[in-house]
């Protein structure tokens, strides 16, 4: 795959859309900020967020067992996976024995990042996400482009098209409501006839062996509550220690992610109901890795909210494909190198290191921070371009030596001014492609001061 | 006795932007300091740490020590600049008492006058509608002004300087704090990115009256004012030290 | 043979990772700070509104049945289910039901909901885990009962009233079921309610 800037750039090409891409973002950044501002308590509830999940990292296996126990005891039955393939084993596993073919799932990124769906259909299973966001994109074939809204990189033209063509829709419709209906009505369909309900996990509660999941469709309910059989798929990470920290992830999660107070359905899962089965499977696949990184480990606090790349210039304008990782954004840019920093490289440079996604996570990870510690690992790992380095070499050598410096920057103030433009405007020069370079002074700052003030 | 200020010019702003460099020795002149340039400075390396090249900031953050450490106050025309000396050079000191004194000691230009100085408000008239460009560093990592994410009482030390000034009138933006898309390396790594950045940057700014596009840094003002400069567009690029010497 | 599970604890306990402190959410400090409302039922009903639901102060389950016929929805309704005594024309017998998906042509649903949340319109309901749990979420319209006096002001208040001891089901619910995955344009009734009717009922039900 092509890295980042090349993505991004092919996005751009399409001027509108991408300013169309911006704004929708921007629409949900600046509702997210009209709700958080109705708290004053805001900046402390980040502030506890954070310290509840930096307990549960650095108390994770501890948590593990007990949430374990916990479960078990409320006839939950739970299940570990080291990577992906041990994952989808696990849930292929318990359908199998259950002899179930038609399975609803509510939104996880976890099942993306195990490329679940494939693997299911591949076994006979038909998989359907029910989701809204998430299904339109199933329907075409291509993984979330944003992690809570699935499909907020198509237009309602297009839906309207892949409707036409999939459901029979009126053609060349694209109202939102008729549009909503006609997937309501095909999806009831796809709930009542379905033998089992897969779900993502928002918090799992350590001391009731409990969990939540968060929806505003409903879908999660749907999916679970006319069926006997709920498996429930978690990343390690997900835990919190007590019930009553549900107060603050609450509170944070729906506000940072939409705007809204909280979402539709916040549901909580304690045991099976009766006749039915529960089961839950704990999946690691690198997370326990980043957790032994003094400097990634924040990173694990995440709670999936999507904050981070709504607000994200670049995230606005490159659209989440040109991430090629299943979280994108800048949260998504910290953990993609993670799991394969070579394949991710260009990640942790798509950032103008403006921080505004660390002063938007409602756990207060210092996401930025740690792009701009990825990139020195990046160039530890010497998977830096050699060009990049060389010229890095270069400069600081320079500056190390004020004469030569100073000499560089006469000879460039003296020269560049003459040079005709299209010597300095030319595909070498990424700078002036679409912007200006400065006028050179004849003069520099300090030659000035050597002329008109030490020797006064 | 007056504050003997090292004057921390970036290199850029020395080698392209003399007039910045001049206005700001001028105001702090104004205000009572004895202000001194070390003529042996370069650049502090924050091009080098940005693209993750720390082995090559070392020695540039080393020298720097050496150079400012016996100033009773660093102060540069740069927020990025500054953030970088006080943020992102502790892995080059374990337990320097002299690098824990500069961090103390060093100021964004605004920051200086107004916490340092005490300087409240500003003389002389600028009759123009001032758009001041938020710089991310000053911003979210100096803090030297509230931002549109965090929740809590709106503050500012460059926009309550402008506004001391007769005359001016500083614009509403629609989006008051994006950034402008430099950063750096990254305006030519990602170009793409970045000149679509800037130029809704420049287009929230004429939406908003501009006139005269200012920031507490020049690196940002360089981008914008490349993409200006290329568009033709009626705005006028100033570094905040160029306004308060044009008023004196 | 080691297991996954071993493997991954394991793994977890070879590392040193500084433990750090776990915040006590009921000091002082922390539990003034919360935000609470001079009035939390008008806030409820508020936020209630702008999550697309309607509330209602009533005073006693006949008002209910008044106000129920006044709506629309209510009246076009051919399948009626309540849980609530005397409450609307049930027409579906919920105790002889056993498949929930005997539930699928519900038009509505009236049931009850503990306590209702000022901060954010959220109600909490509970379900012993029998079919009728799929009536809050696969009916066309929910209507919930909810003692007036029970309005807490927020999250941290209506977390205090619960405990998850014994296996159960319970769900915040806050306003019908709504998305808005396309174009951001806010759709309400996506799977679940196409609307949410809150009584907040004064007395006893």
């Amino acid at each position: 795959m092509p890295a980042h800037p090349k993505l991004a750039a092919a996005f751009i090409k399409d001027k509108d859309r991408a300013h169309w891409h911006d704004q929708s973002l921007w629409f949900v950044r600046s509702k997210r900020d009209k709700a958080v501002n109705q708290l004053p308590e805001w900046e402390l509830l980040r502030e506890q967020a954070s310290k509840i999940k930096s307990y549960v990292v650095s108390h994770l296996p501890d948590l593990l067992e007990e949430f374990e126990k916990n479960a078990k005891a409320k006839g939950v039955h739970v299940h570990w996976a080291r990577n992906a393939t041990e994952h989808n084993e696990i849930v292929h596993g318990i359908l199998k024995q259950h002899e179930v073919t038609r399975v609803v799932k509510s939104k996880s990124m976890l099942t993306e990042e195990c490329h679940l769906n494939p693997y299911l259909e591949r076994h006979g299973i038909e998989i359907v996400d029910t989701d809204l966001g998430e299904w339109i994109v199933q329907l075409q074939d291509k993984p979330p482009s944003h992690i809570v809204m699935p499909a907020i990189h198509i237009k309602k033209e297009e839906i309207g098209e892949l409707f036409h063509e999939k459901l029979g829709t009126e053609k060349g419709a694209t109202d939102p409501q008729y549009l909503t209906e006609a997937a309501r009505q095909h999806l009831r369909q796809k709930f009542v006839g379905a033998e089992a309900g897969i779900t993502g996990v928002n918090f799992a509660i350590a001391e009731t062996g409990g969990f939540v999941v968060c929806t505003n469709e409903g879908n999660a309910d749907l999916g679970t509550s006319l069926n006997k059989l709920h498996i429930a798929c978690m990343g390690i990470e997900k835990l919190i220690p007590r019930a009553n920290d549900l107060s603050v992830f609450l509170r944070l999660l729906a506000r940072s992610a939409t705007g809204q107070p909280i979402t539709t359905y916040s549901s909580h899962f304690h045991g099976p109901a009766p006749g039915a089965e529960l089961h839950i499977v704990l999946l690691d696949n690198g997370r326990s890795e980043i957790s032994g990184s003094d400097e990634f480990r924040r990173s694990l606090n995440c709670i999936r909210c999507a904050a981070c790349m709504n607000t994200c210039p670049v995230y606005r304008r490159s659209g989440g494909y040109s991430y090629n990782n299943t979280v994108p954004g800048p949260i998504g840019s910290i953990l993609g190198p993670a799991k394969d920093a070579k394949e991710h490289a260009s990640l942790p440079f798509a950032c103008s290191l403006c921080g505004s996604c660390t002063d938007v996570c409602p756990v207060k990870i210092d996401l930025h921070h740690q792009l701009l510690t990825w990139r020195k690992e990046i160039r530890v790992r010497g998977l830096l371009p050699y060009s990049k380095r060389l010229s890095m070499k270069l400069m600081s050598w320079m500056m190390q030596a004020p004469s030569l410096y100073r000499f560089a920057g006469k000879c460039a103030r003296s020269i560049v001014p003459h040079l005709p433009r299209f010597l300095l405007y030319n595909r070498f020069n990424a700078w002036g492609k679409q912007r200006e370079l400065p006028d050179f002074p004849k003069q520099s700052f300090r030659e000035w001061m050597k002329k008109n003030h030490d020797d006064k | 006795m007056a504050p003997k200020v090292g004057l921390f010019i970036p290199c850029y702003i020395d080698q392209l932007y003399p007039q910045v460099g001049i206005a700001t020795l001028k105001i702090l002149e104004h205000f009572g300091c004895d202000v001194e340039y070390p003529e042996t400075q370069t650049c502090c390396g924050q091009p080098m740490a940005n693209t993750g090249c720390t082995n090559e900031v070392g020695p540039l953050a080393k020298r720097f020590l050496e150079i400012f450490k016996s100033y009773d106050a660093v102060v540069c025309p740069s927020g990025s600049c500054v953030s970088m000396v006080k943020h992102h050079y502790a892995e080059y000191f374990t337990d320097n008492p002299e690098y824990e004194a500069l961090k103390g000691k060093t100021f964004e230009f605004c920051e200086y006058l107004t916490n340092v100085l005490g300087v409240k408000k500003l003389a002389g008239r600028f009759p123009h509608k001032v758009g001041l460009h938020q710089s991310c560093h000053g911003l979210r990592e100096l803090r030297l002004a509230s931002d549109s994410e965090i929740v809590g009482p709106p503050f500012g030390t460059a926009q309550a300087l402008l506004e001391s000034i007769d005359g001016v009138e500083v614009t509403t933006l629609q989006r008051p704090d994006e950034c402008c898309g430099f950063g750096g390396t990254f305006a030519v790594a990602e170009e793409a990115v970045s000149c679509m950045m800037g130029e809704d940057r420049v287009h929230d700014h004429e939406q908003a009256g501009t006139e005269v596009l200012t920031a507490l840094d020049m690196s940002c003002l360089m981008h914008l004012s490349g993409i200006i400069r290329r568009q033709k567009k009626p705005i006028r690029v100033m570094h905040i030290s160029e306004i308060f010497a044009e008023c004196l | 043979m080691t297991t996954s599970r071993d493997e991954i604890l394991n793994q977890l306990r070879s590392q040193s990772v500084p433990k750090t402190e776990l915040p006590d959410l009921s000091a002082p400090e922390l539990t003034q700070q919360w935000i609470s409302y001079e009035d939390p039922t008008e806030q409820f009903a508020n936020m209630l509104t702008s999550v697309g639901g309607v509330c209602a102060r009533i005073k006693n389950v006949e008002e209910v049945n008044q106000k129920l016929a006044e709506i629309p929805a209510y009246q076009a309704s051919k399948k009626i289910c309540s849980q609530i005594t005397n409450c609307g024309q049930s027409n579906v017998e919920i105790s002889n039901i056993t498949d929930p998906h005997d539930f699928e042509d519900i038009d509505f649903a009236i049931l009850p909901g503990e306590f209702a949340v000022a901060e954010n319109g959220a109600v909490w309901i509970t379900n012993d885990g029998g079919p009728a749990r799929t009536l809050y979420f696969l009916s066309q319209h929910v209507a919930l009962l909810v003692p007036a006096a029970e309005v807490v002001n927020n999250m941290h208040a209506a977390y205090e009233r619960l405990s998850f001891e014994t296996p159960r089901f319970g769900t915040f619910m806050s306003g019908p079921s709504k998305t808005a995955d396309i174009e951001q344009s806010l759709v309400i009734g996506a799977h679940g309610a196409r609307s949410l009717t809150v009584f907040l009922v004064e007395e006893p039900f």
